[in-house]
């Protein structure tokens, strides 16, 4: 009896206790997230409804109007928005399965357990993830200069009979992107498939090889699903990433020949500081990549999902 | 049939490694060339490296070019560090039904292109210059706030956070820490990895970091390494060995931080998306 009192006594008081520290705690936690959470706002949702405000605006520079849905009509005519969006999607098309597979197809050879020299090659396939996009763009706009050493190469070997014009030939300049695209980003996107591979029980494959499955079967029938999560998380960074593509064409082929090559963050940018500013418009034409961005997203989600259930 | 496989995936692997490493051979080889011997296609290292440092020297500021990078660098790591992990932290450990709805909408953020952000940001700092001028366009601080948060390393944070042992904060609090105390004592000491490669990528993102520096920054004077380099790149004569020079010494603190710390970096990359 004498232990029992002070027991429940002492329970009391905890829970008290308890609900005190849990709305002091509560005031500690949102003191913690509020200052990113304020960040945040500030630096990216205040602007993004800023740029849909001057999205319906006209006028050069800081003196802007209404104009209501005039700068969104003129989209649909503008040569050079559609030659930006066309060159995007044609990067989109081509750029983003050739590094999936490719950097697919290396994470398997490297996930042999009897490879000899797996470090080395691992290292050095992402190696090129340290370079800033500006310095390997300027790289390999010079290995790819008309008397450059890729030419050079090619006509050694007799590849090829006269010079490629990689840089001011519209279709090979985007050949060219699309090149050096590839070769920053593939080791990058390899590191997360190896990673996802090395959680594959070995078992399952040890399974399918008993049944006699072929190395192209057990590709297509354990590691391609079983990767679906990471594939669906490294494709949609990469389209988000092509849809924003802005240094590399600015310094391997400022956008040229013509506008053989230009992006549509690009264009914005040309809007905004290079040609006499309309904000207005710049504004409008980045909305565009919002929408593609949200767009894109969603279907990869339900082709995704789709090919899951 | 197996032996022809095996051959196969070394000559594969071979030749990635060599179309990935070959840029690098090239870009380091031509900066001991002179510019004539780059363009004949000369593969072997020259002796030109220092006449080409002293002619880079001579042309441009590299040196503040690459300490104003480096300024900017530190300070957006530090500071995206601390308020990316208190955020981190606090969506995890004071785990709540609102707080919850919060993070979602933070999320959301990583889907925002830049380009979209570019011209209000800019209008943003050209308000800020005419009252507060040294936060203001052309000022290393315009190029370091907007910068600094991420939802991304929120949710990094946020991700790593699941593994702490919590325990350790209920034997803090028996000690009389305070929650700021247990943060600073116990929750930072023990998620030293993590924040190492968030250090990590934080870095080399804000080195590298191109479109907005190019946007705010107007001065020579106040220009980062990515911006001079693409300077040296766009220029009529350009000389190969200078440029190639000026590439390897701007890659170098990268490579240096990638070399030192591989475990780390490879780690923070693939614990981003668990």
């Amino acid at each position: 009896m004498k232990t029992a009192e002070p027991a429940l006594n002492q329970s009391q008081k905890a829970t008290r206790s308890r609900m005190g520290n849990r709305m002091k705690e509560s005031i500690t936690g949102w003191v913690f997230v509020g200052i990113a959470a304020l960040l945040i706002c500030i630096f990216f949702f205040y602007p993004m409804i800023q740029a849909l405000i001057l999205s319906f605006q006209t006028g050069k520079g800081m003196n802007l109007k209404f104009n209501g849905l005039d700068n969104y009509t003129r989209l649909f005519i503008d040569t050079t928005f559609i030659m930006a969006v066309k060159n995007t999607f044609i990067y989109l098309l081509f750029q983003v399965p050739l590094m999936v597979v490719l950097a697919l197809f290396i994470s398997v050879l490297l996930n042999d357990r009897n490879l000899k020299f797996k470090g080395f090659f691992r290292t050095a396939i992402f190696l090129p993830c340290i370079t800033s996009l500006v310095a390997y763009s300027v790289v390999f706009k010079y290995l790819f200069a008309p008397d450059g050493l890729v030419n050079g190469m090619l006509l050694g070997l007799h590849v090829i009979g006269t010079p490629i014009q990689w840089i001011t030939d519209p279709f090979w300049a985007k050949i060219t992107i699309i090149i050096a695209i590839t070769w920053r980003w593939t080791g990058y996107n390899m590191i997360f498939y190896l990673s996802g591979l090395q959680n594959i029980d070995s078992s399952i494959y040890e399974a399918a090889r008993i049944d006699g499955a072929s190395a192209v079967r057990q590709f297509f029938s354990i590691t391609v699903p079983l990767l679906k999560p990471i594939i669906l998380f490294t494709s949609i960074t990469s389209t988000i990433g092509t849809l924003q593509l802005f240094d590399e064409v600015v310094n391997i082929t400022k956008g040229g020949p013509g506008n053989a090559t230009t992006t549509i963050s690009q264009y914005i940018y040309n809007l905004s500081f290079k040609y006499s500013p309309d904000f207005g418009y710049a504004a409008t034409v980045s909305y565009s990549i919002v929408i593609m961005v949200i767009i894109l997203s969603f279907i990869q989600f339900k082709v995704a999902g789709e090919r899951n259930g | 049939m197996a032996k022809t496989k095996i051959t196969f995936t070394y000559l594969f692997l071979i030749v990635a490694a060599f179309v990935s490493i070959f840029p690098f051979f090239w870009m380091i080889v031509s900066a001991t060339n002179l510019s004539v011997d780059v363009t004949q296609g000369r593969l072997l290292p020259g002796a030109h490296l220092m006449d080409n440092l002293a002619k880079l020297t001579s042309s441009v500021d590299i040196w503040t070019a690459m300490a104003n990078s480096a300024k900017i660098a530190v300070s957006t790591t530090l500071l995206a560090l601390l308020i990316a992990s208190l955020a981190g932290y606090g969506f995890e450990i004071y785990r709540s039904k609102a707080k919850d709805i919060v993070f979602n909408i933070l999320l959301l953020s990583m889907m925002i292109p830049f380009a979209a952000l570019m011209v209000p940001l800019y209008r943003m700092f050209g308000k800020i210059t005419n009252f507060i001028s040294f936060i203001g366009i052309d000022t290393p601080a315009a190029v370091v706030i907007p910068t600094m948060t991420t939802a991304f390393l929120i949710f990094f944070f946020r991700q790593s956070t699941k593994m702490f042992p919590k325990d350790l904060l209920e034997a803090g609090r028996m000690d009389g820490l305070s929650e700021l105390g247990l943060f600073f004592r116990i929750y930072m000491p023990t998620m030293k990895t993590t924040y190492a490669a968030a250090a990590i990528i934080t870095f080399m993102a804000s080195w590298n970091n191109y479109l907005w520096p190019l946007v705010v920054l107007q001065t020579p004077e106040n220009q980062t390494i990515p911006l001079l380099i693409s300077n040296l790149g766009s220029g009529y004569a350009p000389d190969y060995g200078v440029i190639m020079l000026a590439i390897v010494i701007s890659t170098l603190p990268t490579a240096l931080v990638f070399f030192l710390m591989q475990k780390h970096f490879v780690a923070g990359m693939v614990g981003s998306v668990k």
